[in-house]
């Protein structure tokens, strides 16, 4: 995962154009063909979404969404209050770049997306739960 | 119970170094207050009026017996305040003052250390942990396949279930293997990590609802429909709190295979449309109601575009259900079938007693050799559901001579144990009374449930426990307590109703005027069990009670009710047939410091019946969605 700092950014061109950025309040939920609701993804590279407070977690099912059921493959940058804390989540949901907080550590961040090996449900990157994806043994031992 | 696997050990050994690196960040500076205060949250741990708070996972309430000694280890060597912290507490609770009863008995604060205490979710908590061990304590938890995730916070919370999930006779389907594909399936679920508020599920597998489903977030109540399929009846939309609400039914039958996926649709639109910007509006009970059906609708639309649209990636596939119901196998128990369990060489003394405790703490089985027997955690001079670290010792031992090494945790706040043979009643029995665990009184008034409350908790108005205790001090007479029958009494220091007080047949809640602890009286809540009756919300009496009031307002109601049931009536059902009427007059009757406020307080009682009594159920809300339609066209 791409992680910058508000800092880092501004040095980066400042080009825009491809960008789309979407309200935390934007509905994705209904089918792109229900009017007001549709959403044009043509020519779009980058979309922005947004993170109000880092306990607002209404981006990550915008992300989902975006990746799962619109089949968007163009990058998808969190932006906003958006805490080292949050990376994990933000990787499975489907986010490839996070714009960080500025008082974040992105060398830090980067080091607590190594700390699981796996997980049980299915998210954006593998859709299918740990079940349904391979066949656990059990062989774990009562505790 | 479930065989953890070397992925599952995994997970919880990375969830507790994870855990130990953002405290160390907190430690440094390098994480806020603000920032590590969820991460904490969702790992147990609370800030409390005196000390940390630490909230163990228990899911769906069961523990082996290694568990329950680490819980002893933690209780023994962990929840011991320093000097500075106890000394500041027991100084804060002075001031608070005594429970003075009428005959002249005084009650203060105990502030117990060295003691776990089952909460009404199954759980385990513990009240002086310093922050400064978390770490370790959570590494100790890993150690045997425990941890606190998800157990507070703004996420899917630890799945409850019925004490007898599994064993009892009315039971059908086990609900355990669901709640544990559940637990795997909400725990990190990367999606809901923020949710608008808590959300909580409990799921049933027996006919009478012993997990106070209507309660809950989202309710799953295990049936067979018409061609003997299996699936779930979904509540949606049950709280308490400052709002009291009942679920409503959003699908009256969801084949099991598709439940993880029927979930995803139904937090997804809960974490897009909850409200965010109010606390106290926040959880889905408040959606549920603003919306109708169109959210009803939305959730079904959803799960038809997961279904056809995404591929129901997280139907439950039969291999995996079988593998996880594997682990819930009963454990051999060699025993003769039963018709009566009084098997044992007891002498004449013994005999009441043990017919007593037959009567209320043993539960039939779905294995005629066996019973499930109630420890009791409710007894003078201890908070209910307090357990010291010896006493969960004992229990350990219990647990592995008489119960299969397996202990449960219940709604109740008792421990359940769920093997017993029962050719070992009697011994168990005075092993159980040795220990002080065999009170005869499961489902009486002195089994009540009640919150830490102002002892413990930051957001009490008043204290619970200083109440408790007395009633547990007024009502010691078994006679008079079998006499009485089963009664529900549920005891809240503060609005937001951990100690359930909306859903007891007597319901008490802690509120605070002008600085003094108050307390107020609702009658006739329901938790939805068939001796309960049909869930409902408890009615306010009148106005709040002072701490020296309520215990004889209580002593009233009871003794109104003895003089007016008729023969074989309980308590609920009296009150059904008379009203509120007789039981207010003789309560108000027994005030003294509220006398004179009576009257000036009516209008204020008023408005909070109203609100106590919440409206009626989403009755703007249509039929169910035939969800079971959309799942059959993929099947």
């Amino acid at each position: 995962m791409k992680l910058f700092t508000p800092h880092q950014a501004d040095t980066a061109p400042a080009d825009t154009s491809g960008v789309l950025t979407l309200a935390p309040d934007f509905e994705l939920l209904a089918e792109p063909s229900a009017g007001a609701h549709a959403l044009d993804l043509a020519g779009v590279q980058r979309i922005d979404l947004q993170f109000p407070k880092f306990t607002d977690g209404r981006a990550y099912s915008q992300a989902v969404l975006l990746r799962r059921r619109l089949g968007y493959r163009g990058l998808l940058r969190a932006t906003g209050e958006v805490l080292i804390d949050q990376l994990l989540q933000l990787q499975r949901c489907g986010f490839d770049e996070a714009l960080l907080r500025a008082d974040q550590s992105p060398a830090h961040g980067q080091r607590l997306l190594q700390q699981f090996t796996g997980f049980y449900q299915g998210d954006a990157q593998q859709p299918l739960p740990r079940f349904a994806a391979a066949t656990p043994t059990a062989t774990g031992t009562h505790p | 119970m479930y065989r953890y696997t070397d992925f599952d050990r995994q997970f919880i050994r990375q969830r507790a170094a994870q855990f130990r690196d953002q405290w160390q960040r907190h430690r440094d500076g390098a994480l806020s207050d603000e920032a590590f205060r969820p991460l904490r949250l969702q790992n147990g741990w609370y800030i409390q009026r005196h000390a940390p708070m630490l909230r163990v996972a228990v899911p769906y309430g069961e523990l082996s017996s290694a568990q329950v000694r680490v819980l002893a280890r933690i209780a023994r060597d962990y929840d011991q305040p320093g000097a500075a912290v106890f000394q500041g507490a027991v100084a804060a609770q002075n001031r608070l003052g005594t429970v003075q009863l009428r005959d002249g008995r005084a009650i203060a604060s105990r502030l117990p250390t060295g003691y776990g205490h089952f909460t009404t979710r199954q759980n385990v908590q513990f009240n002086w942990i310093a922050l400064d061990h978390a770490p370790e304590v959570m590494e100790l938890l890993a150690s045997v396949a425990m941890h606190g995730i998800q157990t507070s916070g703004n996420c899917i919370r630890n799945i409850s279930t019925d004490a007898l999930a599994g064993i009892a006779p009315d039971e059908v389907a086990d609900p355990r293997p669901f709640a544990e594909i559940l637990r795997q399936w909400s725990t990190l679920h990367p999606e809901f990590a923020f949710l608008p508020r808590k959300f909580k599920v409990a799921i049933v597998g027996a006919l009478e609802d012993r997990a106070a489903l209507h309660w809950h977030d989202v309710g799953l109540q295990l049936r067979r429909n018409a061609a003997g399929a299996l699936g779930f009846a979904v509540l949606v939309g049950g709280g308490m709190g400052r709002t009291p609400v009942l679920a409503s039914t959003i699908c009256d039958f969801l084949p099991w295979d598709q439940l993880l996926n029927y979930l995803e649709a139904l937090v997804r639109i809960y974490n897009a449309w909850g409200r965010r910007d109010n606390m106290y509006k926040s959880r889905i009970k408040i959606l549920v109601r603003a919306q109708g059906q169109r959210f009803f609708d939305e959730v079904q639309a959803e799960y038809q575009r997961i279904v056809l649209q995404d591929g129901a990636p997280h139907t439950i596939s039969a291999a995996e259900l079988e593998r996880v119901s594997a682990c819930f196998a009963p454990p051999e128990r060699l025993g003769l079938p039963c018709a009566d369990e009084r098997v044992a060489r007891l002498s004449a003394d013994d005999e009441l007693e043990f017919e007593r405790w037959l009567q209320r703490n043993v539960h039939a089985h779905q294995n005629p050799a066996l019973r499930a027997v109630t420890l009791s955690f409710k007894r003078l001079g201890q908070a209910p559901g307090d357990a010291s670290a010896s006493q969960l010792d004992a229990v350990a031992e219990l647990a592995d001579r008489y119960s299969a090494g397996e202990v449960r945790v219940t709604h109740q706040q008792n421990l359940l144990l769920p093997w017993v043979r029962c050719e070992e009643l009697p011994e168990l029995w005075r092993a159980a009374r040795r220990l002080g665990l065999a009170q005869p009184h499961i489902g009486l008034l002195t089994d009540l449930i009640a919150c830490p409350g102002g002892d413990f908790c930051d957001l009490a108005n008043a204290r619970s426990l200083t109440i408790a205790e007395a009633l547990t001090q007024r009502y010691q007479d078994l006679d008079e307590l079998h006499d009485l029958g089963a009664i529900d009494l549920h005891l809240s220091g503060c609005i937001n109703s951990c100690g359930h007080h909306h859903s007891g047949h007597i319901g008490i809640l802690g509120v605070d005027k002008d600085g003094q602890e108050w307390y107020q009286i609702a009658l006739g809540g329901s938790d939805g069990s068939r001796l309960s009756g049909a869930p409902a919300v408890g009615k306010v009496l009148g106005p709040a009670f002072t701490a020296s009031e309520v215990c004889d307002a209580i002593e009233a109601i009871l003794e109104t009710y003895q003089a007016l049931r008729t023969p074989g009536e309980r308590f609920q059902q009296s009150l059904q047939r008379l009203g509120h009427e007789p039981f207010k007059s003789a309560a108000n009757a027994v005030r003294v410091a509220t006398a004179q406020r009576l009257e000036h307080a009516e209008e204020h009682a008023a408005h909070a019946v109203e609100v106590a009594a919440a409206p009626p159920q989403a009755d703007r809300l249509a039929q169910a969605a035939p969800c079971e339609h959309s799942a059959a066209a993929v099947l």
